[in-house]
């Protein structure tokens, strides 16, 4: 294994440190208001709805990510209005739509003549191959996110925590869910690249669930998250790099490890001294 | 007195069903109206529709002058506990202070006199030492409090309340109850419930609720009463409430 010094002098190395930075601060930030407000199962039918614009993308020979991000937003868009007006069982309906993305993407990829390049990649991520091109749309995406969570932060939780409350109080409710949902198809989107359709509800999720150890409040969690995503796509990157793996699987490998490590850490501690709690933040 | 609001021949319900006709009532400051009737009869509907959550599908709600008076909102809204989710992380003074959004702006934080005013209502209710716990860390009766201080804490002049008997012990129903009182000195008080017999020694006046609202201008009702109100409900005399004012009719 090289030496750490020596591999951030290649350029590669860089973009995937920058990659992996955007990556933690979008998948926190989102991750945070996804599982708080329950909508994982949401969120993994945007994410296997928008293989169906990857396919789409290879077929018409345009960038398969575009394809995604269309497919993504407008999946977004039809669950928050879907599940609002029409009569349809919210958990089949995604499920159809889960299913449905998949199909698309498949026939597509099978209909395009001749090998389909990167393909891998976009199931399981690496990161190690991100572009400068990749970068800017990134990073367009990271500012959206976290300006849009800066801003509006108040209202977010209030909307999220009690939206029949919110409701009674005026609050642009409807608008806020919109916004929220596009954001996390974006975030999915973007982070395809980085872990993988297969992977990506990991990273939304895994670095909450290892916050949650510690905290229970809304913005605490989500700047906890980013650290932890952070911690576990850097340990990912090096996995991936020296033993020649996807990164999407050494990534959420590292995030699983570190969440066992910290939840038996703090299981321990509790019950070694009845007065010895972990600090809450 | 002016009256709060006032409703004016309203149907109320949802796209393919009208749930409510023909209500008419008056809310004055100094009520404090149980809301009884049976399952389906369209009391959370009403409540509802009162809070905005639902547009009336016939006829209005007029507003007083001072119920609209700038951004402010001045309905208080307790919804029934169970319907929160306590996995959420958010901290006690958090929630109770949201309920102050409704006179803020887009973006911006909470001033100093907004947190002043939220610590000291949760000094008032007595639960100023859980302000910095999650609402998953509260017991029932905790969370009753807590959403009761966010509903209090924008000084409503009309507070409504959806069963709140419903998710916590007889011992919080009791505390709840003697607060409420308390409150109706400063405003006005809409309660739904199942107990009847509870509440009608509680509140001034009753509002039956099936399909039509019939106004009672009084808290004595008799089970003659309730029938002809066409409001079939059962009522039950609880032994330890000191005096229950419900009239049995004698033969
Ligand atoms: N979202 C909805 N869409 C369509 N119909 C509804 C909806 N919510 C309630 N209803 C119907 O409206 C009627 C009145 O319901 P409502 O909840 O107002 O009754 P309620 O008096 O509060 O009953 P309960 O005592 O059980 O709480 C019922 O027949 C119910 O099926
Ligand atoms: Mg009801």
């Amino acid at each position: 294994m090289d030496s750490l010094a020596s591999i951030f002098q290649f350029g590669f190395f860089q973009n995937a440190f920058w990659a992996a930075l955007m990556a933690s601060i979008t998948c926190g930030l989102v991750g945070t208001y996804i599982v708080s407000r329950r909508i994982v199962f949401i969120s993994g039918g945007i994410t296997h709805a928008s293989f169906g614009g990857i396919g789409l993308g290879y077929f018409l020979g345009i960038n398969p990510i575009l394809g995604a991000l269309i497919f993504g937003v407008l999946s977004a868009l039809g669950i928050e209005f879907f599940t609002r007006k029409a009569d349809v069982r919210e958990d089949s309906a995604i499920a159809m739509l889960w299913a449905f993305g998949m199909a698309i993407g498949i026939i597509f990829v099978y209909l395009t003549p001749g090998y389909a390049p990167n393909l891998m990649s976009y199931l399981f991520g690496n990161i190690l191959t991100v572009s400068a091109g990749n970068l800017l749309f990134m990073g367009l995406i990271t500012l959206a996110v976290i300006a849009f969570f800066i801003t509006f932060f108040r209202m977010i939780l209030f909307v999220s925590f009690d939206e029949e409350f919110a409701l009674t109080n005026n609050a642009p409710v409807r608008l806020f869910n919109l916004v929220l949902i596009s954001l996390v198809a974006l975030t999915i989107v973007m982070n395809i690249r980085v872990v993988g359709i297969i992977l990506v509800m990991s990273l939304l999720t895994i670095p909450q669930a290892i916050s949650n150890i510690f905290t229970r409040n809304f913005g605490t969690m989500m700047i906890l998250s980013v650290i932890f995503a952070f911690i576990g796509s850097m340990a990912g990157l090096l996995f991936s790099y020296s033993f020649n793996i996807p990164s999407g699987a050494s990534i959420i490998f590292a995030l699983v490890i570190l969440f066992g490590i910290l939840k038996l850490g703090s299981v321990g501690l509790e019950r070694l001294g009845k007065n010895m709690r972990l600090p809450r933040v | 007195m002016e009256s709060l609001l006032e409703i004016r021949n309203m149907s109320a319900g949802y796209e393919k069903k009208v749930v409510l006709s023909n209500v008419n009532l008056t809310v004055n400051p100094e009520d404090f109206i149980g809301v009884i009737g049976p399952n389906g009869g369209g009391k959370t509907t009403l409540l509802k529709t009162m809070l905005g959550l639902l547009p009336p599908i016939k006829g209005e709600i007029v507003f007083n002058e001072s119920m609209r008076e700038g951004s402010h909102h001045h309905i208080g809204y307790l919804p029934q506990v169970n319907r929160i989710d306590k996995k959420f992380p958010i901290t006690v003074f958090d929630v109770v202070r949201s309920g102050l959004m409704s006179r803020k702006r887009l973006v911006g934080r909470y001033s100093r006199e907004e947190n002043e005013r939220t610590a000291d209502l949760l000094q008032k209710m007595g639960i100023y030492a859980l302000r910095k716990k999650a609402v998953g860390e509260l017991s029932g009766g905790q969370l009753q409090r807590v959403l009761l201080c966010r509903a209090l804490v924008n000084q409503p002049k009309l507070l409504i309340l959806d069963e709140p008997n419903t998710y916590v012990d007889n011992k919080f129903e009791r505390e709840l109850y003697e607060r409420l009182r308390i409150l109706n000195k400063d405003m006005a008080i809409m309660l739904v419930s199942h107990d009847v017999g509870t509440i009608t020694s509680y509140v001034k006046t009753i509002a039956c609720v099936n399909r039509n609202l019939h106004y009672h201008p009084s808290n004595k009702i008799s089970t003659e009463q309730l029938a002809a109100y066409e409001c079939p409900i059962q009522i039950i005399s609880h032994g330890q409430i000191p005096h229950t004012v419900l009239l049995q009719h004698d033969h």
